[in-house]
């Protein structure tokens, strides 16, 4: 009898689900978002708000990772493919060719503002004064040896005060994110590329052995110094308040969070707070982007209402909902810029 | 004579050795029993301790008037309800005067706040025009500093409230308008960016979509290979091989499983991205191995002698196993397939590859929806950056953890309820 009421259950439910497999795999009615875990927080927010506010549903918004992101949206133009692809760097020129072959000729880009990526340590440990050349001393895998600048060899520093007398006499152990994070892209790109261009001995590299030259400013030390830390930073926070010794690096919106445990560390003279990143006097901070595939505005709905939230004052303004989040406001000015392409549909043409 | 009372002797004289041995060997036992209680212990006891505090939620109790002013009957959607919320602050702390002070009042309530006033105004217009006293969500950020995960005895600058907000917050404790109430909006509420919004409803549907696909469809699906591979299947090199695979794919790493959905059910099938029927098929693949070697298992565990007494009675091969086989294998099925189900419910990293990862607001209506599962959920407020997701995340791992002890229950009583020993 058991047997009998469950092959029924089973069998109903199997109908039942072939049924709507066949109904629903027409059309799509919700905006349907992928890429950036950075810009994840942000458009979170604002689809909440765009999905509580309008007559819409809220968008569907999948974490992918930047790259991920860019791959899906390229796939094509078909409405079972994203509308939006949130990144947390500029599309690729690599990237735009693979979409135009997919058959995605036109994308809108917008700036949605930008991110800072602290260097932070436990409030029991002293603020650390630090330049983007001490950074790349610190992490690179290679550095001039600091007898005879000419000669590279495997880093030798073990503590802050090895590389820079003014500070402290800790050993170097700094929790980061894995190669695959685009805060770890980033990172690179804003100090250890500016720190290792401070080198006249690297730079010279360039000219005679410019892929030696490339993996010495980006390779990131792997003697235990360096401790990836995964991809979430809620533990890197933890972490750090338990080892007031260790330092971190991570996105602006959790130091934000955690101003009672942890200090950013001061980076060529300016601290990482919300103005002085917005002011752009804090040098390690990156613009965030979305994505938008003209095609479907009209086919998918609510995806011109959707971006009118984005870009109004409520919500990417000085005061918005996304500054409450730890989202960096654009200057006014380019804000004005991408809010008129989010307006007019503007394809993206890049130079 | 002599040699045999040696022996005895012999015995006699090691015997404390051996005894001492076996007490070692059972203490050893006891050790790793009461090692892994502890470790449980810890875990549940820390799960609990960040966690029990997200049952409850703060609540502000405001005296709103519902202001036809503000309202428009004829355009209740549009209205601006968070101007309702603004106006009874306004009332209650007339000294915030220029407008950064009125944003920072404003900041004490959550935006769920508007939400709740704007669904009482549509479900009911009559009360537009009267002034009531409701209890409204407050910010998290309240809601942190009154649970006090968030210290209050730091200088301003590493506070997310100032001291203004803190004397607010004081003024409302004192006339009785502050207080942590029971979340409702926990278990019923979809994802939210806002902690103090943020509810496992979405996550739980959404669970319960996918595992009734699964269920549906691995039940049947496993035990008919499994009465096939034991009863029927001649015993040659094809069937071995189909075992081998077998006992292989229930060792295989489950994002496999999960490419292999993309592939098949969403490129080649097109069946939509993000939906419970996908998960639901994705972890049907996951979970057969289990639910066909558990249900062998079982099948092999029925004595030859009712299979024998059966056909010498004249019952068909078919009547056999349907009617005599079947009914005593099915409590151990049963339980193998509630293990696999519990497995599939706590999985994470298949669903990544095929799109239920992602931020789902609305609560799913059907198979097709857009859903996420309690799993990912809890994987995705741990990656949150506001402090008011670490207790969401601890409680919604309670629930995970009841859900689970519920279904292992289940498969422990129906086994003890059916099975049958010989």
């Amino acid at each position: 009898m058991l047997k009998r009421t469950l092959s029924l259950a089973a069998a109903s439910l199997l109908l039942l689900g072939t049924a709507q497999a066949q109904a629903a795999s027409s059309g799509r009615d919700y905006i349907s978002i992928v890429g950036s875990s950075t810009v994840y927080p942000f458009s979170t927010a604002v689809a909440e708000q765009f999905g509580k506010t309008s007559n819409f549903k809220t968008p569907k918004i999948e974490s992918t990772g930047t790259g991920g992101g860019f791959k899906l949206f390229c796939a094509g133009d078909g409405v079972d493919t994203p509308d939006i692809a949130n990144a947390s760097r500029r599309i690729k020129q690599s990237e735009m060719e693979t979409c135009g072959k997919n058959g995605v000729k036109e994308i809108v880009e917008i700036k949605v503002g930008y991110d800072g990526i602290v260097v932070a340590n436990s409030k029991k440990a002293e603020q650390l004064q630090l330049t983007r050349k001490d950074l790349f001393l610190a992490l690179a895998k290679e550095v001039p040896n600091p007898d005879d600048p000419a000669q590279l060899v495997a880093n030798p520093y073990k503590t802050w005060k090895d590389i820079n007398k003014d500070l402290p006499d800790t050993k170097i152990e700094v929790l980061g994110p894995p190669p695959t994070s685009g805060t770890r892209d980033a990172f690179v790109e804003l100090v250890m590329e500016p720190g290792c261009a401070q080198f006249d001995s690297i730079k010279a590299l360039e000219k005679s052995d410019k892929d030696k030259h490339k993996a010495t400013c980006q390779t990131v030390r792997e003697d235990g110094a360096y401790i990836e830390a995964g991809e979430n930073d809620n533990l890197i926070v933890q972490k750090l308040d338990a080892n007031s010794k260790a330092v971190g690096i991570f996105g602006y919106s959790f130091l934000d969070q955690n101003t009672d445990k942890l200090h950013g560390s001061v980076i060529e003279g300016s601290d990482p707070t919300f103005e002085n990143i917005a002011e752009g006097k804090y040098s390690v901070s990156r613009p965030l982007f979305i994505y938008v595939k003209k095609a479907h505005v009209g086919v998918i709905p609510g995806i011109n209402e959707f971006l009118a939230e984005f870009t109004s004052e409520a919500a990417w303004g000085q005061d918005g909902y996304l500054a409450e989040k730890g989202l960096i406001p654009a200057p006014k000015a380019e804000q004005e810029q991408y809010a008129q392409a989010a307006k007019e549909l503007k394809p993206l043409v890049l130079e | 004579m002599t040699s045999a009372s040696s022996a005895t002797e012999q015995v006699r004289r090691s015997l404390p050795k051996r005894y001492a041995k076996e007490r070692r060997f059972r203490l050893l036992g006891l050790c790793a029993i009461v090692l892994t209680l502890f470790f449980l212990f810890v875990l549940l006891t820390t799960i609990f301790l960040k966690g029990w505090t997200a049952f409850q939620q703060t609540h502000v109790r405001l005296d709103i008037h519902f202001d036809p002013a503000r309202l428009d009957v004829k355009n209740l959607n549009n209205a601006n309800y968070a101007a309702l919320v603004h106006d009874s602050l306004q009332q209650m702390f007339p000294e915030a005067k220029n407008r950064n002070e009125r944003l920072q009042l404003h900041r004490l309530m959550s935006n769920g706040a508007a939400f709740a006033l704007q669904r009482m105004v549509t479900s009911n217009p009559g009360i537009i025009g009267t002034t009531q006293s409701l209890w409204l969500p407050a910010d998290d950020e309240v809601d942190m500093l009154l649970k006090g995960h968030t210290p209050r005895d730091v200088p301003e600058s590493a506070r997310r409230l100032n001291d203004r907000q803190l004397g607010w917050i004081d003024t409302l404790l004192a006339n009785d308008r502050l207080e942590k109430q029971f979340n409702a909006a926990f278990f019923s509420n979809g994802d939210s960016r806002e902690p103090e919004l943020a509810g496992v409803r979405g996550a739980i549907t959404g669970s319960f979509f996918t595992l009734l696909v699964t269920l549906a469809l691995s039940f049947p699906i496993g035990v008919a290979a499994a009465v096939y591979l034991e009863e029927f299947a001649p015993k040659n090199t094809f069937t071995d091989i189909v075992e081998v695979n077998i006992n292989n794919l229930a060792a295989i790493p489950s994002i496999i499983f999960g490419l292999l959905g993309l592939a098949v059910f969403l490129n080649f099938f097109g069946l939509p991205r993000s939906s419970s029927v996908v998960g639901g098929l994705v972890l049907t693949l996951m979970t057969l191995p289990t639910i066909i070697i558990a249900s062998r298992a079982s099948l092999k565990a029925v004595p030859p002698s009712i299979r024998e007494a059966a056909l010498g009675i004249g019952a068909s091969k078919m009547q056999t196993i349907l009617h005599h086989v079947l009914p005593l294998a099915l409590p151990g099925m049963l339980t193998g397939t509630i293990i696999g189900m519990a497995q599939a419910l706590g999985e994470t990293a298949p669903l990544l590859m095929i799109g239920m990862v992602a931020f789902i607001v609305d609560v799913p209506q059907g198979l097709q929806d857009p859903a996420t599962v309690l799993p990912v959920q809890i994987y995705l407020w741990a990656d949150s950056p506001e402090r008011g997701f670490i207790e969401r995340t601890s409680a919604a791992i309670m629930i995970l953890l009841m859900v689970l002890l519920v279904m292992n229950a289940t498969a422990v009583y129906l086994r003890n309820r059916f099975e049958r020993r010989w």
